[in-house]
């Protein structure tokens, strides 16, 4: 691997996963803001209108530094990946179109009503804005996972061309959009972002809880969002067990790398925990003996294809890092099944706000969607690898021809150095809005908010 | 039209480029797909040129508002929109990646750094609006309001650094290889490009401010107007010798087809009734009038390119035209169907925003 590609990589690699921070956040808040305001034009009740205000701020906060962080992801495709570019433009591109035209366009444009419109419009227009942006970043997940998982399961196109010439060309739309794996990647990445966006209302929550601060607030919002947080992680299972089956069916490699799994056809043991020794091909750990082969054939003892079964060349490198972060990413999802489970079995039995220390693992829960969110998208990318296109496109044949190593390298350290800083801002941020809290009508506190900036100073 | 388009390729073919052959293509209302494609990224650029111009030429502005009232009554000025504005330039950039991938490529990769500056810029932009207002210090505010004048600055001198490479030709084989160096990139025709692009968005954004502000920033934006106007127009005059002198074969067609020639023309016409609006106060009028001088200058650009979409100052056989980087056919048909679809919600959307957010800007809770 020469330095360009690992230096491209690393930073294609940071820059997206920081991107992957705001995201979700967005999509699952903007969803929980709907329903908050959608309460509180069908109630009247105020406190949901002081919570809906609330929750824009932050809204506006992680909304920024994702778009922030968003056109950098686009034109790094150009700037590092030009061979990439060409090749898979003609359809990877005309997903990113779309995705401009009916997403970014929808949500940039209304958000400005969401955040500033609050005097000039009527609160249903200013719901309807709600709706839009919401509607508009479901949409651009849409897209930006159909392309991904084109990438992952290409289908509906023909390579034109040869050698560095040769390039993916449409050949039916709707097979490319529709390829065997958008549909249950996009149900997974989606109720994903929900868990994502739920967990730090519920967090958030929490922490008024236990303070004991604006409490009926913290409630309202605590029960929409335990519901929202309950049903999804329900459904995550689901559609994570459906990408499991997408992965089986067309990338066995991956799979094999999933479960650490090298015998070329023996039955595959299921892992609860464990460690692959990729040197010495050897997984051990607490394992239920066939259960992967169970799963796949409902039948212990079926083989399954390992490692071994495919070309050195063809088969990703990072095998432990793939097994660790798949690992994580189940356990995190059966450990949020059951904590909001069992908080709506408690909220069922009135006594969900008391249990003090079941507030206080919510309050530290908001790390983990966070956390699966991202290694899920290292199982999917890192265990896709050599392969940028599966099948089709090695890694190490996409990247940009005229492009110096000691370029990337000043980029990923400008890059490194700015969402450092970017981040702590974001923390600090965040952490002052929290602590600000909803400003409540009827106890004066809307007046602490007008801080000198706020008030028209005399020229 | 077509006859024209036609007898532009020609002339082209005749004269430099022998490279490509014009195969018999899938036309929509007469014109081929790829140029379909070539006339809606230019009018997307143009758009964002016109929308982001003002935000940028604002931003530029900023320092030369010394209250902090007026800062803020600047900064919300664009507060509701630039986000909007700046899709343009996410849907230009999404939809060269798509029609054109292989020039999609070619530029952002030979321009590496470039681009990547380009890029921090925007992010400071975007964060610099956004995290102003949050803390009261008074050191918190002049902080970013430097980071987001600097930025705006950046960000418009590259675009303008960018847009005079394109025009001059890059160092390409005939194989589309890139030779050049990094230090080509700044030579003093691309620099003059660049400020003169900072110039009219610095009149530009002046000009959009003069409709949203009123009293005491009012009475000083006059002033700045007046001469960024001043300043715009020499830089004008200076680029138009320098790209007659320097860059004839971005006049060629001129030559070809004399009765293009009103369109400089109109330029010239456009740029005076600026002067004239800021003379007589209509700020309005100006304001259109600057984003009609924006879009003429791209298109007078575009004309030049014509059906290129870089040019090589090496070999014209390293030129990258349009038929040469099209993405295939269907691709493009399927998408020129979505641009018809989509760019009229994008534009209403627009006008919505826009429309809600109308008149003098009033600071109330929300502002920044
Ligand atoms: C699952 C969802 C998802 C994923 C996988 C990605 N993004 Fe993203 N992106 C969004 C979901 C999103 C969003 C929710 O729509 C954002 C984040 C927060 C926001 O403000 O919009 C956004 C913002 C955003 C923007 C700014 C849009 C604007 O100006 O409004 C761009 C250009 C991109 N993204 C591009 C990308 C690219 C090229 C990606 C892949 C490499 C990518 N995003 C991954
Ligand atoms: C947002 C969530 C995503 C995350 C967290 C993520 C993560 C990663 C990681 C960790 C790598 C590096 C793999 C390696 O070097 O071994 C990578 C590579 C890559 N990903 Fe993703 N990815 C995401 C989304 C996407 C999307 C949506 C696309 C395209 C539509 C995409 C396209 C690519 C490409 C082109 C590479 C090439 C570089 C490489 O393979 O090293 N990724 N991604
Ligand atoms: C509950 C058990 C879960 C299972 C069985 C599961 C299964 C999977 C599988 C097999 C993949 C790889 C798909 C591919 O490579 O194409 C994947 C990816 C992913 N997972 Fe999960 N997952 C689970 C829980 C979660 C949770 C709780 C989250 C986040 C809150 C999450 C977020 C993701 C993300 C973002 C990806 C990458 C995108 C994708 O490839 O779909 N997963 N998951």
């Amino acid at each position: 691997m020469d330095n360009v590609e690992l230096l491209s990589r690393i930073q294609f690699a940071f820059t997206i996963a920081f991107h992957y921070i705001y995201p979700p956040l967005s999509i699952g808040l903007g969803v929980c803001l709907v329903v908050m305001e959608g309460l509180f034009l069908k109630t009247k009740n105020k406190i949901y209108e002081e919570l809906t205000r609330f929750w824009v701020r932050i809204f506006a906060l992680i909304f920024g530094i994702g778009v922030a962080t968003g056109i950098v992801m686009e034109f790094e495709f150009g700037t590092n990946w030009a061979v990439y570019s060409r090749y898979v433009g003609d359809i990877f591109g005309s997903a990113l179109a779309a995705e401009g035209i009916f997403a970014f366009a929808l949500e940039s444009a209304f958000l400005g009503i969401l955040l500033f419109g609050w005097n000039r419009v009527s609160p249903r227009v200013h719901f309807m804005a709600t709706v839009l942006v919401a509607l508009g970043s479901i949409f651009s997940a849409l897209w930006i996972v159909v392309a991904n998982s084109w990438q992952q399961t290409p289908s509906g196109y023909r390579i034109e061309g040869k050698g560095m010439q040769a390039r993916a060309i449409v050949t039916n739309f709707w097979d490319m959009v529709f390829n065997p794996s958008s549909i249950d990647r996009y149900s997974h990445v989606l109720i994903g972002a929900l868990l994502a966006g739920s967990f730090l209302v519920l967090s958030v929550s929490a922490w008024y809880i236990l303070k004991k601060k604006y409490s009926l607030h913290a409630q309202a919002a605590f029960r929409i969002a335990l519901w929202v947080a309950g049903v999804s992680a329900l459904a995550q299972l689901f559609t994570g067990h459906r990408s499991a089956e997408v992965v089986t069916k067309y990338q066995p490699a991956k799979l094999a790398t999933m479960e650490g799994h090298f015998d070329q056809s023996a039955p595959a043991d299921m892992y609860l925990l464990g460690w692959v020794n990729a040197k010495e091909q050897k997984t051990s750990g607490l394992k239920i003996p066939g259960g992967l082969s169970f799963l796949v054939h409902q039948d212990f003892k079926a083989p399954i294809p390992g490692l071994n079964s495919f070309k050195p060349e063809n088969r990703p490198t990072a095998i432990n890092f793939v097994f660790q972060t798949y690992h994580l990413m189940v356990a995190i999802g059966m450990t949020l099944i059951a904590l909001t489970w069992f908080g709506l079995f408690r909220l069922y039995r009135k006594k969900l706000f008391e249990t003090r220390w079941l507030m206080q693992i919510f309050v530290f829960a908001v790390f983990l969607p966070q956390i699966a969110n991202q290694v899920g998208w290292y199982t999917a990318e890192v265990g896709r690898q050599p392969w940028v296109v599966y099948g089709l496109l090695r890694t190490s044949d996409a990247l940009s021809q005229a492009v110096k190593a000691e370029h990337v390298l000043a980029s990923l350290i400008l890059f490194t150095l700015i969402y450092v800083m970017l981040f702590g801002l974001f923390l600090y941020l965040l952490n002052k809005k929290i602590q600000h809290g909803p400003d409540v009508a009827n106890n004066g506190e809307t007046s602490s908010r007008m801080n000198p900036s706020f008030l028209p100073m005399i020229e | 039209m077509i006859e024209w388009l036609n007898s532009v390729r020609e002339l082209f073919n005749h004269s430099t480029i022998q490279s490509f052959k014009i195969k018999p293509m899938d036309t929509v209302l007469g014109i081929d797909l790829p140029t379909w494609w070539f006339l809606l990224i230019g009018a997307l650029i143009s758009g964002y040129g016109i929308l982001d111009g003002f935000d940028l030429g604002a931003g530029a502005l900023h320092l030369f508002f010394r209250k902090e009232q007026s800062r803020r009554i600047a900064l919300n000025a664009i507060g509701p929109v630039w986000d909007g504005n700046e899709v343009w330039l996410v849907i230009g950039a999404g939809a060269l990646f798509a029609a054109f991938p292989l020039v999609y490529g070619t530029i952002l990769s030979v321009f590496y750094l470039p681009f990547i500056l380009f890029l921090v810029a925007l992010i400071f932009r975007a964060i610099s609006i956004e995290f102003r207002s949050k803390e009261p210090m008074h050191w918190w505010h002049q902080l970013w309001d430097v980071s987001y004048c600097v930025s705006s600055i950046v960000i418009s001198l590259l675009l303008g650094l960018v847009l005079g490479n394109l025009i001059q030709g890059l160092p390409l084989t005939a194989k589309h290889e890139f030779v050049g160096r990094l230090r080509d990139f700044f030579n003093p025709y691309a620099g003059l490009i660049a400020i003169t692009v900072l110039s009219l968005f610095m009149m530009h954004g002046a000009m959009y401010l003069l409709m949203k502000t009123e009293d005491r920033l009012y009475a000083r934006l006059t002033i700045i107007a007046n001469n960024t106007s001043k300043f715009f127009i020499l830089c004008f005059i200076a680029t138009s010798n320098a790209t007659l002198i320097y860059v004839p074969h971005m006049t060629r067609i001129f030559k070809a087809h004399p009765e293009l020639f009103v369109l400089p023309m109109g330029a010239v016409l456009i740029v005076l009734n600026i002067r004239r609006s800021i003379e007589k106060r209509q700020y309005r009028r100006g304001f259109i009038s600057s984003s009609i001088t924006t879009a003429l200058l791209l298109i007078l650009f575009a004309m030049g390119l014509y059906p290129n979409l870089v040019l090589s100052n090496m070999d014209p056989k390293g030129n990258i035209s349009i038929y040469e980087a099209a993405s295939s056919d269907n691709s493009l048909r399927t998408m020129l169907l979505f641009a018809a679809i989509g760019m009229p919600l994008v534009a209403t959307y627009t006008v919505f925003m826009f429309w809600t957010f109308r008149g003098k800007v009033k600071l109330e809770e929300h502002s920044y």
